[in-house]
């Protein structure tokens, strides 16, 4: 067993502390700067879709994993942020300016909807988010001038600084660079003072309050700079769309992105990443299922929804902490073999009636 | 419009209004017992209906012996429901919750369509044709709807004022662990509470189907509902009825208004009420002071 020694106050907020930890994500990253080298411009842009869902997982996670507020319609901003993209890009701005600007429109919305979120709690959350996200699809529906309605709307192409960004390669960096970003920008979000009072809010209101964390900026906080993020990877996912139509922004792909965060592992990074991995694969997975399915079941148009509902369901049930949860219990349990305790990893549980506060 | 017209449309109204608000009592009720909000309980009600279908016409029952069959059925999967899924997750965080009820929605969802299939199928009930009041030619669904969303309130209101477990389940949603004291099987209660949802979300499924007909995309209704709930305050039952029939009643006024945006004037009057009075018409929570 290894235990690291603290030998600077700094330890305790440093990225990345562990050396095994910061071999694995540099070699995570030294592995996708390499990628084109070997992959075909196909493969290569099934991992650009790749990035833009890890890209709203992440927005989501923050939302959700960080500070609790479950967002059941995330894709409405996914939408937004897209639909930004093309109407700024249409009145002829640079694409980096464009990029940024969507992002800012969907975290306006965001911070409106949070707005509205901060007296609420819990589900009357949830159901507003899932209300939005309804909404949001009819809207761009019917607005047929402005988003070219259930038509669809065609995405004009990248150009970087006065570079079309033709080859997909070209692609994959540029966005691979925005991922990397917002890693880096959510990791530090999540040890400054404002990330840990978004912690805190999602464990518990009252002793956030209490401790002086101002609970409705903390969410509208957190709305704006999920929105933000989710508005970026629409804006970039827009792109790799070709056309838009608002059927692309379902309750369907909310549901993916949530499925991406639980399955990944609720309130971490490297969960957002790794959910991300889970979904790109999942319906390669589900057409291998459908070979072996006898004919009567793989055919069904509904076996897709119902893996992913019971991916969900059997995450939640069996493994709330996700995909990486059950990383980190097997690599504790190599570390400290024989000691491992199972007790190490358990949650504890609140029971609302006793604590009833509201 | 004219005045027949509206008083067309809001007898219309009434009847969407009260569908929405049969569906938002069950889950009401769920929420008070255990503070789990099921968002799968317009799949819960697509499922009675498909149950009642199944037993009334595939199976050749009849309609009120199939109805029956079908509701109970119903309220026997809610009750293994609870005891098999739902207690599990008893203490996690509340949002993992309300993820599994979706979760279990889908699941359900997409378990009928390969089931019973997607087109929308005829239920044949006994209440059909048409009445006519005061010159209005009214359809015998809709009034059997309101008329059956009223009974099922005072069955209920009796069954929980009366009854010794209603008592037990009203003290058991009042306090779990002072229920726990007086001898009272809570988990069993919650099960039963469940197994009273999921027979009401049933009821209603068969009341709506005339309108509806029966098929997967039903359970949209199950979101309305929980938009009325909200917009009446989601705690009280008498605020989710008050919410669902406004929102019912507003519905086919906005449609007539404004087409386009046709289906989703529930959820735009939901957020406005949120915004403007986050609790709900009638508040029923309250914040802890720290």
């Amino acid at each position: 067993m290894r235990t690291l020694f603290k030998t600077n106050y700094s330890f305790d907020i440093d990225h990345l502390v562990d050396p095994g930890e910061r071999f694995r994500v540099l070699l995570v990253i030294a592995i996708a700067l390499a990628l084109p080298l070997w992959l075909s411009s196909y493969a290569l842009s099934e991992l650009l879709m790749f990035l833009c869902y890890a890209l709203a997982g992440l927005g989501l996670m923050v939302l959700t994993g960080f500070s609790g507020q479950v967002s059941f319609g995330h894709a409405a901003f996914l939408a937004i942020g897209a639909y930004a993209q093309v109407w700024f890009l249409q009145r002829g701005m640079p694409f980096a300016f464009s990029l940024l600007l969507a992002g800012l429109v969907t975290a306006v919305f965001g911070a409106l909807l949070g707005r509205a979120a901060s007296k609420m709690h819990g589900f009357y959350l949830a159901i507003a988010t899932l209300a939005f996200a309804i909404l949001i699809e009819t809207v761009i529906g019917a607005a047929g001038p402005v988003t070219g309605g259930h038509m669809g709307i065609q995405v004009p192409g990248i150009e970087f600084f006065g570079q079309p960004l033709d080859e997909t390669w070209m692609q994959y960096y540029l966005y691979l660079g925005v991922l990397l970003f917002f890693v880096w920008g959510v990791a530090n979000l999540k040890r400054s003072a404002n990330g840990r009072a978004m912690v805190a809010v999602r464990d518990s209101e009252t002793s956030a309050q209490s401790l002086g964390v101002n609970v409705a900026r903390i969410k509208i906080q957190t709305f704006f700079a999920s929105a933000y993020i989710t508005g970026i990877a629409g804006a970039l996912m827009a792109h790799q769309l070709f056309y838009l139509s608002p059927e692309a922004f379902g309750l369907g792909e909310s549901l993916k992105l949530l499925l991406m965060i639980v399955v990944g592992g609720l309130g971490t990074i490297s969960g957002a990443i790794i959910g991300a991995v889970f979904v790109s694969f999942l319906p390669n997975a589900i057409e291998l299922l459908r070979e072996v399915l006898p004919a009567r079941v793989a055919h069904q148009v509904g076996l897709e929804p119902f893996l992913f509902g019971a991916i969900i369901a059997g995450f939640i049930i069996f493994e709330p902490d996700g995909l990486y949860g059950r990383w980190r219990k097997f690599r504790l349990f190599l570390e400290t073999y024989p000691y491992y305790k199972r007790a190490t990893f358990t949650r504890q549980k609140r029971y609302l009636k006793t604590g009833r506060f509201r | 419009m004219q005045i027949s017209d509206a008083a067309h449309l809001l007898i219309i109204g009434l009847a969407q209004g009260s569908g929405y608000a049969l569906v938002a009592l069950g889950f009401v009720f769920i929420y008070r017992a255990t503070e789990i909000v099921n968002f799968a309980h317009g799949e819960l009600m697509m499922l009675g209906a498909f149950a009642v279908l199944t037993f009334a016409e595939l199976w050749g029952f009849g309609f009120w012996l199939g109805a029956a069959m079908g509701i109970l059925s119903l309220g026997v999967f809610g009750y293994l429901l609870d005891a098999t899924v739902m207690r599990r997750v008893i203490g996690e965080s509340q949002s993992s919750i309300f993820i599994l009820t979706v979760a279990l929605g889908l699941m359900l969802k997409a378990l009928a369509g390969m089931l019973w299939g997607y087109t929308p199928q005829v239920l044949n009930v006994p209440f059909r044709g048409t009445v006519e009041i005061g010159g209005m030619v009214i359809a015998t669904s809709r009034i059997a709807i309101i008329v059956g969303t009223a009974l099922i309130c005072v069955v209920l209101y009796v069954f929980l004022s009366r009854t010794r477990l209603g008592l037990a389940i009203q003290a058991a949603s009042q306090n779990q662990l002072a229920a726990y004291y007086s001898r009272i099987p809570v988990k069993r209660l919650v099960s039963v509470v469940w197994a009273i949802g999921a027979m009401v979300a049933a009821v209603a499924g068969v009341l709506m189907a005339p309108i509806t007909q029966v098929s997967p995309e039903i359970t949209v209704i199950g979101i309305k509902a929980l938009a009325g709930a909200v917009v009446g305050g989601f705690g009280s039952i008498p605020g989710a009825i008050l919410g669902c029939i406004l929102i019912g009643v507003a519905e086919p006024f906005l449609d007539y208004i404004y087409p386009p945006l046709q289906g989703v004037y529930a959820y735009a009057i939901m957020l406005v009420v949120l915004l403007v009075r986050p609790e709900g018409l009638i508040p029923q929570t309250f914040h802890k002071k720290v």
